[in-house]
């Protein structure tokens, strides 16, 4: 059962190690969550980034949620936003690709191409 | 939408929208009466009265990118769909209050759905805002106010894995216990 009580001791935790604050220099995954991403399917697109992410421990990775990117019919859409890096926008996402990018792009630092949003998109 | 916690999410994202800084959701399962209603209440900056006039037709939007908002209009649908309906009170710099009404028993009812994905989305993306959720089944009821996480948190963020997942899990455990 989860308890207050283990939170505090996350907390503990947390700060004797690196603490992420809430403006870090962290890797961006942000996840597109207007109308149009949510009835394309957005949410559990996200919580597959939060699961691989939480499951490999990834520190410095943040997952977020936005509003109307503006491609409406390429929803599922996630944008990556490494430090130093040229943002990358995915396109027609699904949990199984999140899992893939997580691997590839975010661990290995391999943008995965097939699933860039391309000119003839 | 496929389920209720979709659109849901998708009414607590205008909150947001509108600099909400506290937000208050209240779903309702009372099968005794044969009503499943969710409410959302927020504290931003509210519309106009010929804004909230307009609020449920589809070309009406805040957003710049498309001239279609389809979220109001489509929980519309969805709540009529069962015979349901929503109702919108709103006033310039105070706030909203959108409300949904389902009949439960109805065969066009969608599912309620995954709430704790919902909930958790939304808390850990918008970490200035406070977040107050009640979510009733019949007798039992299951409450969130995520001012008490931070008051246990302090500056660590929601989003330090640890924290995220955490948060991810109470949910997840606290939805299940209603259906128990």
């Amino acid at each position: 059962m989860k308890s207050l009580a283990e939170l505090e001791a996350i907390r503990q935790k947390v700060s004797q190690g690196v603490t992420m604050r809430k403006d870090d220099h962290a890797v961006r995954i942000v996840v597109g969550m207007a109308t149009c991403g949510i009835a394309a399917g957005a949410r559990p697109v996200m919580n597959a980034f939060v699961e691989e992410i939480g499951k490999r421990n990834l520190e410095h990775v943040s997952v977020v949620q936005t509003g109307c990117i503006g491609m409406c019919r390429l929803e599922p859409i996630v944008e990556v936003l490494v430090p130093g890096e040229e943002k990358v926008t995915y396109i027609k996402m699904t949990p199984e690709k999140a899992q893939k990018v997580v691997a590839e792009h975010i661990v290995n630092g391999r943008p995965v191409k097939e699933y860039i949003v391309g000119e003839n998109d | 939408m496929k389920e209720i916690s979709l659109h849901i999410l998708d009414i607590m994202q205008n909150s947001v929208t509108a600099a909400a800084d506290l937000i208050e959701l209240t779903v309702v399962e009372d099968e005794k009466n044969d009503i499943l209603s969710f409410s959302v209440k927020d504290n931003g900056k509210g519309m106009s009265e010929e804004l909230l006039l307009s609020v449920t037709d589809p070309f009406t939007t805040g957003r710049t990118t498309r001239k279609v908002g389809l979220g109001i209009p489509l929980l519309k649908h969805a709540c009529e769909l069962t015979g349901g309906k929503i109702d919108i009170k709103s006033k310039l710099g105070e706030g909203t209050v959108i409300s949904a009404t389902f009949v439960y028993s109805n065969i066009d009812r969608q599912p309620l759905g995954n709430m704790s994905e919902t909930m958790h989305q939304l808390i850990t993306s918008y970490e200035d805002v406070d977040f107050i959720y009640s979510h009733k089944v019949n007798d039992k009821e299951f409450m969130v106010d995520t001012r008490e996480f931070k008051k246990i948190l302090g500056e660590v963020s929601f989003r330090e894995n640890a924290v995220s997942l955490w948060i991810l899990e109470f949910l997840k455990e606290g939805e299940e216990e209603l259906y128990n």
